[in-house]
């Protein structure tokens, strides 16, 4: 992908390139990375643990705003830099950004488990409601905290601009500098990955698993339930906070009408659409939503007035097309383009017990493997 | 036979060897009185059994000692520590395991990773350490697996460890049951109507099954259970519940011939008619 937009393209002719910029270009690749970490992030809260989250979009905003305050201008009135990129005697908070991104995930970890401690005590619909709740609460907090107190904590609805830019040993990244980011998306989407896969099959994705299938049974099984919850939470969050500063880095701003509820929707509508639990799937869903989201929608309808004569807002219409997505989707493969194996079979096989119930001659498991 | 006859072989007393000990459990739901005063001990090492008729307490009783329930009045000892009210997964971790009546498997997990999850509270492994796959948590993890093969291996279901829990037949899943429970290293273990479902063949070998656990996992048993067969093959004592109150208790022998028993369970006239 960086090698075919660094190397490949100017090499070619202008049709080809011009066919790119038009339907993959490089800033809305790097938005979709954005897409991806966060919604692998969800996976786990959803996909894992069955924990039904409608407010992820908290931990974005809550991850952008620490870009803008250690990573701009605008904090405070100081002029403070460490290992930043800003120049020297710049005002506000330079810190660099792999630092960022570290402590964004720590706030955004210790935010999850403030957020779940309260809320976590309630079950499917309901936790659905309160997490609704405080996905409104929290970009209302920033949108409203240009005056708390007679102190501008996030800019207001003006939002902080600009930010800092990526900077590391031996480079710093221009905001233009888009297939470079695409490379520290790719990192930071590789991370998530790992992560992701590896906890899965350890202890604690375990007992994640065993409370999406049986919360009585799992503690009756010594599994505390608080405390695993708090785990998948806090383990989203942190993905949440990183997809959060490498957006702020993306789109050089923090913005408040970036962090609505409709984000946290699409997010959920990715780990659906790309299949609960399944790492590839979510990514592969997040990648296709977003890009409709993003270009798509919008290049198609490009394509389609200037074939057909006609003057159709295509992007006006992109909540129907997603809605008829999902309708499609649940009709026809509900457990996503790439589901999780076990979800597989909820969704497609009746139980044992259900065949037997019917009178079904089963031979037992390991004959037939036999 | 006379209840005193019944008290004298009942110590109600927490025993020296008792590993659990309920005093006087009470649990009122509104105005109903489900469980009224029951005391009960389970000495270390001993099979015993609750029974009664349907909508007696009995897993009411159950709940409360797992605590599922908090007694209205009444304390819990565990091993000489009151376990009252302490949360499910806390009294589960100090070594009181259980099955489920219906079975409550985790379906979508294989029967090898159903038991790990019950080694969850023995194992350690952070969320660092699982990432970075140190070198630690590679070791518990195999030797999770290693035990988790040995138990399916204990309960005769070796061969499907790699298959879904929801998969296996009706008299797997029991053992997997069994086996997950075992898989938390229990003190005491409560099987909640083991045999439901089984075939009289079946119900006879798990006689056989349970005294093994007891002998090789080193576990006292209390089992809720109707097969009456099964019941006084295996119980070296019976508590009899009914109406929420306990009724009698002793050897299965004497339960077998105790009056208010034979009344709970056939009704007075029944109980004449059969003349006993």
């Amino acid at each position: 992908m960086f090698a075919v937009y660094q190397w490949l393209l100017p090499q070619l002719n202008d049709n080809i390139n011009s066919f790119f910029n038009d339907w993959l270009p490089m800033s809305v690749v790097d938005e979709c990375m954005v897409w991806v970490i966060c919604a692998l992030g969800l996976n786990v809260v959803v996909g894992y643990a069955g924990l039904l989250d409608l407010g992820f979009v908290a931990f974005w905003a809550i991850g952008g705003y620490v870009a803008g305050w250690l990573f701009s201008g605008f904090a405070f009135g100081v002029s403070w830099s460490f290992f930043g990129s800003a120049p020297k005697g710049a005002p506000g908070i330079h810190v660099n950004f792999w630092l960022v991104l570290i402590v964004a995930g720590f706030i955004c970890a210790i935010a999850g488990i403030l957020i779940g401690a309260p809320t976590l005590r309630l079950k499917s619909d309901y936790l659905a409601l309160v997490t609704l709740g405080f996905g409104e609460i929290i970009p209302q907090f920033f949108r409203n905290g240009d005056d708390i107190f007679g102190h501008n904590f996030t800019n207001g609805t003006r939002g902080i601009t600009p930010t800092d830019q990526i900077s590391g040993p031996g480079f710093k990244l221009g905001p233009f500098d888009l297939q470079a980011q695409f490379l520290v998306m790719c990192v930071l989407v590789s991370l998530v990955v790992f992560v992701s896969l590896r906890l899965r099959v350890g202890r604690l994705g375990r007992a994640w698993l065993a409370i999406r299938e049986d919360e009585l049974a799992a503690s009756m099984m010594g599994v505390p339930l608080m405390r695993t919850k708090l785990a998948a939470y806090a383990v989203g969050a942190v993905a949440g906070g990183l997809g959060g500063v490498a957006f702020a880095a993306h789109i050089n701003a923090v913005i408040p009408d970036r962090f609505d509820f409709s984000i946290s929707i699409t997010l959920l509508a990715m780990v659906v659409l790309g299949g609960m639990g399944n790492v590839w799937g979510v990514m592969l869903g997040a990648l296709i939503l977003a890009w409709i989201n993003a270009q798509g929608l919008k290049q198609i309808g490009t394509t389609f007035n200037s074939t057909f004569g006609t003057n159709i807002n295509f992007p006006s219409y992109n909540y129907g097309l997603f809605g008829l997505i999902l309708v499609l989707m649940m009709l026809f493969r509900r457990e996503g383009f790439i589901p999780e194996a076990r979800t597989k079979l909820l969704m497609r096989e009746p139980e044992r017990g259900q065949l037997v119930a019917l009178g079904a001659d089963l031979e037992d498991p390991q004959e037939v493997s036999a | 036979m006379s209840t005193a006859a019944v008290q004298t072989s009942d110590p109600t007393g927490p025993g020296p060897d008792a590993v659990l000990y309920a005093e006087s459990i009470s649990v009122v739901f509104g105005g109903l009185v489900a469980v009224n005063d029951v005391s009960f001990t389970i000495p270390k090492g001993a099979i015993v059994s609750l029974i009664g008729p349907n909508g007696a307490g009995k897993t009411t009783f159950f709940n409360v000692l797992t605590g599922l329930y908090k007694p209205t009045t009444g304390l819990v000892h565990f091993e000489g520590r009151d376990v009252t009210g302490l949360a499910p997964h806390k009294i589960a971790q100090l070594g009181m395991s259980r099955t489920f009546q219906n079975i409550r498997l985790f379906g979508l997990m294989t029967a090898e990773e159903n038991v790990m999850v019950a080694m969850h509270s023995h194992m350690k492994a952070g969320i660092a350490g699982t990432v970075l796959h140190l070198p630690g948590q590679r070791r518990e993890e195999h030797e999770a697996r290693q035990a988790a093969d040995d138990l399916l291996e204990f309960v005769g279901i070796g061969h499907v460890r790699g298959e879904y829990a929801r998969n296996l037949s009706y008299g797997d899943q029991r053992r997997l049951e069994v086996a997950r429970a075992l898989g938390l290293k229990p003190r005491v273990l409560l099987l909640d109507e083991p045999t439901a479902g089984m075939n009289p063949n079946e119900s006879a070998q798990f006689v056989s099954f349970v005294h093994r656990v007891r002998d090789e996992k080193d576990v006292s048993i209390l089992l809720i259970e109707h097969d009456m067969s099964v019941v006084m093959r295996l119980s070296e004592r019976i508590t009899v519940l009914d109406r929420g109150e306990k009724i009698a208790e002793g050897g299965p022998d004497e339960i077998k011939n105790d009056q208010r028993v034979i009344e709970a369970y056939l009704g007075k006239s029944g109980a004449e008619a059969s003349g006993a």
